[in-house]
């Protein structure tokens, strides 16, 4: 039962492995050439288990210390899980010790995987949810310790590079945007982290972004909602 | 290299871990049972996600000066490829990659 749960598991993890894959090196060999030892990415990984994060920490350890801004930053980047939690609050209801661990490891892919499998009839849940967990989370941390090993390998210029991380917020947002049926949420966004990098320059701006786009978000809820409703 | 202590090292990663592992754990600790989540709640979850990944690309390009050379124009062109490779073939890694590519490929040739 647990071997076959796992070879239905896998073969859906397989686009992740790539993904992981590429990613995970790309932020190991960015942490590297930031001066970072393989060990923190490779730690990093495995602990925060949250790509788009990892990838601001490294920032945020370069920065003065400010550890309720990074706590702040991490609530409101990775708010989207409390809805994720919120879908699969039913799927593990009686997963017993897996529990603990299927929603430890809840990022995005493992979400998006888990929620909408076929699982075969043969096949144990809780155990092809934990598969699907454990192997994309060895993929990514797999990738961040070879990126981050592999960085001091590289001998070609890596100028640049930290480019990677900015390319992969603007596919989100595009994804995002395309996927979405209006968008007040992107332009609130938009406009509120553009008039507060102008008002409070580049190391202050991102809390009161947050908050911008809370009171946007707040003040246009009627609207916003009439506007879901009709389409 | 950061110049951060051990210490605050330790702290700052484990405030991300922690501010994540709140947001995962969140739901299931308050909504063991039938309760029917606010709609409040249900609304921002929908909403914040677009408002904050417009968010994060300008915390990317938030060091871009547009006043002195390179006046942006990497990062404009760098950006656009991956927009129209991404509009074109909507194949994620691969809109990554190419506009990472340019990107190194004109600060290391181009505006040098």
């Amino acid at each position: 039962m647990v071997w076959r749960s796992f070879r239905a598991a896998f073969p859906q993890t397989i686009p992740i492995l790539a993904g992981f894959l590429f990613l995970g090196m790309a932020y190991g060999i960015y942490m590297n050439i930031q001066g970072f030892s393989f060990v923190y990415p490779m730690i990093m990984a495995l602990v925060i288990f949250g790509g788009s994060l990892e990838f601001l920490a490294v920032e945020m350890l370069l920065s003065p210390f400010a550890p309720v801004q990074v706590l702040l930053v991490s609530l409101m980047i990775q708010a989207r899980h409390l809805f994720y939690g919120i879908s699969m609050l039913d799927k593990f209801k009686g997963m017993g010790w897996k529990k603990f661990y299927l929603i430890y490891g809840m990022c995005d892919e493992t979400f998006s995987v888990n929620y909408t499998a076929k699982i075969p009839e043969d096949c144990d849940r809780g155990w092809f949810y934990f598969f699907v967990t454990a192997l994309n989370q060895i993929y990514w941390v797999g990738g961040a310790t070879l990126g981050g090993l592999l960085g001091n390998l590289i001998h070609f210029n890596t100028d640049g590079l930290d480019f990677v991380m900015t390319a992969m917020f603007i596919v989100i947002f595009l994804e995002q945007w395309l996927k979405e049926k209006h968008h007040y949420s992107a332009w609130a966004g938009m406009l509120s982290s553009v008039a507060c990098l102008l008002i409070f320059g580049a190391d202050n701006f991102l809390i009161p972004t947050m908050i911008c786009i809370l009171v946007l978000l707040t003040a246009f809820r009627k609207p916003i909602e009439r506007r879901e409703e009709k389409t | 290299m950061t110049t951060m202590p051990m210490t605050e090292q330790v702290i700052t990663i484990a405030m991300c871990t922690l501010g994540t592992m709140a947001t995962r754990f969140l739901p299931f600790l308050i909504f063991r049972s039938d309760k029917p989540t606010p709609k409040y709640v249900q609304y921002l979850g929908k909403m914040l996600p677009g408002a904050i990944f417009a968010m994060l690309v300008v915390y990317c390009l938030r060091k871009v000066d547009v006043t002195s050379f390179s006046w942006g124009l990497p990062e404009l062109i760098a950006g656009g490829v991956t927009v129209g490779l991404h509009l074109w073939k909507r194949k994620m890694l691969l809109s990554i990659a190419a506009g990472t590519v340019v990107y190194m490929l004109l600060v290391q040739l181009v505006f040098v």
